[in-house]
């Protein structure tokens, strides 16, 4: 597959804080890239050098093939950008601004119009084009940039979090907008909505400190949780001290947590230990002491426990065990 | 280049989303026209000329200029439109020269309106109009070289009050700098040859040059290389401070 999108050793250094370190990326046709990491990762500085607005220190960026330092122009041109926080020019009404960007996008006339139609179509901008950007609420302003970046309909998408300020019915469209379109393009997300990236990503990347510390799809990313494949189970509080122990002693389960789950019932979690299946052992063992169950299912792992354990200070490294 | 044209049309147009370019002409206008007729003693002179009227253009331009330029770049960096601006597919340089000839323009409009002080010195008199034409292309070339300085100085910082004092100091020295009005000052402290060399840099004396009604391939030149010596210099400012 041909990585539209591409990033070798991507490195900023601001002064001596290294903001990006060695950042190795490449996204194709058809891929929706989520970009996670807490505050301060380096997410927007790492999409700014993608999108070829901050010179990277080291490392090289590339579009459909373009350096995007040695030959900007037409890396740009196929590219569609929305810079962190959408900034756009207040004094112009919704409808002159994407009238400017799609002449400097070389969209003039019909074409132009037909363009400006189409992005204004889908992030549904119809009721505000004439009204100054300045006068707009937040969401509306992040749907001019959006409409601003989907103009061209370029291969390659950068947007830095996009969904940033809008309601949910626009979040839900946002999401199908980028379903839709993403068969033929690149698109690289950053958000810290997690569920987004479960909703439309195909790879999640997380990022802190300037480091890419995970690159795969949201599903492989969740499995490297350490619940993932435990199994909870319900039961009467009489049977927990036993079935805690008993579950403990099995070969397949690392440990066992305890919460409480109502007056007299508990809830036991063994975690797998090699992060396979135990539901079936579990069963077993149910079986033959007769314990009642009231509930019992298999964890999948969340994406935000990957994160959070990933991108806190003292947060484990990735695996099992 | 169709995008310098863009960036033109834009950027021109934004000086007149708001009253303040109407109101920044009248006052230009009305500065002009005072000076000319009470300070420059127009009447009094009996001169069928406009050399009270354009003898002020140097010093009206050092506040006027660096007010229509200050917010070319300054204001794109503090709102971080710039971001948007420079992932289009226009080159730096494209972008500084359209914003330059919005700027120009404009000061070319305010310069315009003064027509009315031609009419009259033709209803009063039989001035040279051949000096006062080489006038008017002399101030414009000013008023293009004080914006080319405003526009490197609008791309050092994000502060446009900043952007303001620093064009004002910096065209005040160009203006200055070997003119007759430092000589008495040094005295003969600095060698007549340096003076003249700085002289021939002054905006000031070639516009003086061109005033008494020679356009003088020197003196064009002079305001040519000036225009494009800053304007580099606010290309590579911008690609240097953009994403400060
Ligand atoms: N122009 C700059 N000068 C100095 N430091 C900077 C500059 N821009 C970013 N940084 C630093 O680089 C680091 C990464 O910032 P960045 O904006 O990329 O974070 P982020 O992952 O986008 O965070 P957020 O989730 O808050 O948007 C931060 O420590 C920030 O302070
Ligand atoms: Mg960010």
């Amino acid at each position: 597959m041909l990585a539209l999108v591409a990033a070798q050793g991507l490195t900023k250094r601001f002064d001596a804080h290294v903001a990006v370190d060695r950042v190795d990326l490449e996204v194709g046709a058809g891929e929706v890239l989520g970009f996670l990491g807490p505050n301060g990762a380096g997410k927007s500085t790492t999409m700014k050098m993608i999108a070829g607005f901050l010179t990277p220190s080291e490392g090289r960026a590339s579009i459909c093939g373009h350096d995007v330092t040695e030959d900007p122009i037409p890396a740009r041109r196929n590219l569609g950008y929305l810079p962190e926080g959408a900034p756009l020019y207040g004094d112009m009404t919704a409808g002159a601004f994407l009238a400017f960007v799609a002449a400097m996008r070389g969209l003039s006339g019909r074409r132009g119009r037909a363009a400006i139609g189409l992005a204004v179509e889908r992030t549904d901008l119809a009721e505000v084009l004439a009204q100054p950007i300045d006068t707009l609420s937040k969401g509306f302003k992040r749907r001019v940039g959006l409409a601003q970046a989907l103009l061209h309909d370029p291969p390659v998408l950068i947007l830095d979090e996009p969904t940033d300020g809008l309601d949910p019915n626009q979040k839900h469209e946002m999401r199908a907008l980028i379903r839709e379109i993403r068969p033929s393009k690149a698109i690289v997300i950053s958000t810290h909505i997690l569920e987004e990236v479960d909703a439309v990503c195909t790879r999640a990347a997380i990022i802190a400190d300037g480091r890419l510390l995970a690159d795969a799809a949201p599903g492989d990313l969740a499995s490297w949780s350490p619940l993932h494949n435990a199994v909870s189970l319900t039961l009467g509080a009489r049977f927990a001290d036993a079935a805690a122990a008993s579950l403990a002693g099995l070969d397949r389960v690392e440990t066992v947590q305890r919460g409480p789950a109502g007056p007299d019932a508990a809830r036991l979690t063994a975690l797998s230990r090699d992060g396979g299946p135990i539901l079936a052992d579990v069963g077993l063992l149910i079986q033959a002491h007769g314990w009642e169950v009231e509930d019992l299912r298999t964890e999948t792992g969340a994406l935000d426990d990957v994160f959070r354990r990933m991108t806190q200070p003292d947060g484990e490294a990735p695996g099992h065990g | 280049m169709a995008s310098v044209a863009h960036v033109f049309r834009r950027e021109f147009a934004g000086y007149f989303i708001t009253p303040v370019a109407y109101v920044f002409i009248v006052i230009f206008l009305a500065l002009a026209a005072a000076l000319t007729f009470y300070v420059g003693a127009f009447f009094e002179r009996g001169r069928a000329d406009l050399l009270s009227f354009f003898q002020w253009h140097p010093w009206i331009y050092l506040f006027f200029m660096p007010a229509i330029s200050m917010r070319l770049w300054a204001e794109e960096r503090k709102t971080g439109t710039i971001e948007l601006f420079l992932t289009l597919p226009v080159s730096t340089a494209a972008a500084v020269v359209g914003k330059f000839l919005a700027a120009w323009v404009f000061a070319g409009l305010a310069l315009a309106l003064t027509f009315p002080i031609w009419l009259t010195v033709n209803y009063l008199g039989e001035p040279d109009n051949g000096v006062v034409v080489a006038s008017y292309i002399g101030s414009f070339l000013m008023a293009g070289a004080y914006l080319a300085i405003g526009s490197c100085l609008s791309a050092l910082t994000r502060n446009q009050v900043i952007a303001f004092v620093l064009t004002v100091t910096v065209c005040f020295l160009f203006n200055v700098m070997g003119a007759g009005a430092v000589q008495p000052v040094l005295g003969d402290a600095v060698p007549a040859e340096l003076l003249e060399t700085l002289s021939s840099f002054s905006l000031l004396s070639h516009f003086n040059n061109i005033v008494k009604g020679v356009i003088d391939l020197r003196d064009l030149a002079y305001y040519a290389l000036t225009i494009g010596v800053w304007l580099a210099a606010a290309a590579i400012t911008v690609d240097l401070k953009k994403a400060d």
